[in-house]
């Protein structure tokens, strides 16, 4: 499904912010991304629906190069749903409009359907009653399942979560993590960049561990916290993992 | 001081004054707003591309427009617009555009290179992650500043863009160089038909004065509301 491959990028003429990544994340699988801060693991998220673009090596979005010039990037990202570490909802437009904005202008969905499927995704979310409220008006943790169900509108083919939780106040963590656990156990394809242990453990397949711009650890989640085989990892786990 | 002033010469060319001159005043005021912002929108966006030829060429318009007196600007917008209309045209005289029609593209022209400096910071007011998400549900560059970013930044800047509009108000009296019928201009020719001078002058400044100060009181509790929505 997503095919990341010797990707280079720099920021400038002399900082590499990512050394020939490669990895892949097949349909249905849950990846985790995570690693110190300044690693590149949000860069390299943000590689794979061309928001940020890089130098060399390529990345495959179902059988599309993203990297092509030739590519319709607006429309190849509407088939990605993102969700970002502080939310992104519009502030100056209602939550259902949120949901329903690129529902309409970019899928040409009428607005009864639209607003259809809004309710529906909120609903599910748990936040219907907040469908007429504006974003600055929910807590955190409420804007951020908002953001998911905004993704989930455009029935993505897969979903991408740059840091989702690390924003939020410790006690609305685990309402956004239980929304993106349903979402992998029912089967979607997930990327995920996150130092949420506890989330990984229960729901992803593998895991990836990156230390400046490197992919240094790329392994099945139970050899992953079993034993980690670079030391870089272990260190990382048992800092994060020891309180 | 006031013994020899004839306070009836106001009175009697109020309709004047105000149902021709100040339509006239507010008419153009509102219209060199509407055409500034829209232009002045463009020239940002020109300015905050990607395209380094682009910005350039709005960086040179918003510098030129700025370095010139209005006066200047509304001068030669007169006596030149009938020859770019003729070269555009391809017509084989200079088209006549008429005084308002001249004075109102000069005015949008002008204002813009000022509204495009308070929209490029109302556009650089929102952050990053804005265009970044619209971008991510595939909306196209048009639909991310079109429903996005400048809704956002037009209601950030709305307070300055109603400000200089306050200050585009008393810069439409200008007109006087090309002898239209603006509120000083009609206040101007009263004054002189009826030398009237002293009375006509102090009036047109005191209406000036009067609509200017509840126009800032007005955007300054606009200002007070929106900062407590945000």
């Amino acid at each position: 499904m997503i095919e990341i491959r010797h990707v280079d990028k720099w920021y400038g003429p002399t900082f590499q912010a990512l050394k020939d990544c490669t990895t892949s994340v097949a349909k249905g699988e849950v990846v985790v991304v995570c690693g110190p801060s300044g690693s590149g693991k949000s860069t390299l998220i943000k590689c794979v629906n061309a928001l940020e673009p890089f130098q060399g090596g390529e990345i495959i979005l179902d059988g599309i190069k993203v990297n092509d010039p030739g590519t319709d990037l607006p429309k190849l990202r509407a088939r990605v749903g993102m969700v970002f570490q502080h939310f992104e909802l519009f502030p100056h437009l209602k939550i259902i409009e949120n949901l329903c904005l690129a529902q309409e202008k970019v899928l040409g969905r009428s607005r009864d359907e639209a607003v259809a499927k809004a309710e529906m995704l909120l609903e599910r979310v748990g936040l219907k009653d907040h469908a007429q409220k504006y974003p600055a008006e929910l807590s955190g943790g409420q804007q951020q399942r908002v953001a998911i169900a905004r993704a989930l509108a455009m029935d993505p083919i897969a979903m991408l979560f740059d840091e989702p939780t690390s924003a939020l106040d410790p006690e609305m963590i685990s309402e956004v993590l239980d929304v993106m656990v349903d979402l992998a156990r029912e089967g979607m394809t997930m990327m995920v960049v996150s130092h949420e242990m506890g989330f990984a453990r229960k729901v992803a397949h593998r895991v990836i561990f990156m230390d400046r711009g490197e992919i240094v650890e790329d392994a099945k989640k139970e050899d992953f916290f079993g034993s980690p085989r670079s030391d870089r990892a272990q260190k990382f786990l048992s800092k994060i993992l020891s309180h | 001081m006031f013994a020899n002033f004839d306070f009836d010469v106001i009175r009697r060319s109020l309709g004047y004054l105000f149902l021709d001159g100040m339509t006239f005043t507010l008419t153009l005021t509102a219209l060199s707003a509407l055409g500034g912002i829209i232009f002045g929108t463009l020239i940002a966006l020109m300015r905050l591309s990607g395209f380094k030829l682009l910005g350039r060429i709005a960086g040179l318009y918003v510098d030129f427009m700025r370095s010139l007196p209005l006066v200047l600007v509304i001068f030669w917008f007169y006596f030149l617009v009938p020859y770019v209309g003729q070269w555009v045209t391809g017509a084989s005289r200079p088209i006549s555009v008429g005084a308002f029609t001249s004075a109102l593209v000069t005015f949008i022209m002008f204002e813009a290179a000022y509204f495009s400096e308070i929209m490029r910071a109302g556009i650089q007011s929102i952050s990053k992650g804005q265009p970044a998400a619209a971008n991510a549900l595939g909306l196209t560059y048009a639909q991310t500043m079109r429903y996005v970013v400048l809704p956002q930044a037009f209601r950030n800047m709305l307070p300055v863009l109603l400000t200089q509009t306050i200050v585009l108000f008393q810069d439409t009296s200008l007109v006087y160089v090309l002898s239209m019928p603006d509120f000083l201009g009609a206040a101007s020719k009263v004054a002189q038909r009826d030398g009237r001078l002293v009375e006509m002058y102090l009036f047109a400044a005191v209406v000036y004065f009067t609509v200017s100060c509840a126009a800032s009181f007005a955007v300054r509790r606009l200002q007070a509301r929106i900062s407590i929505v945000r």
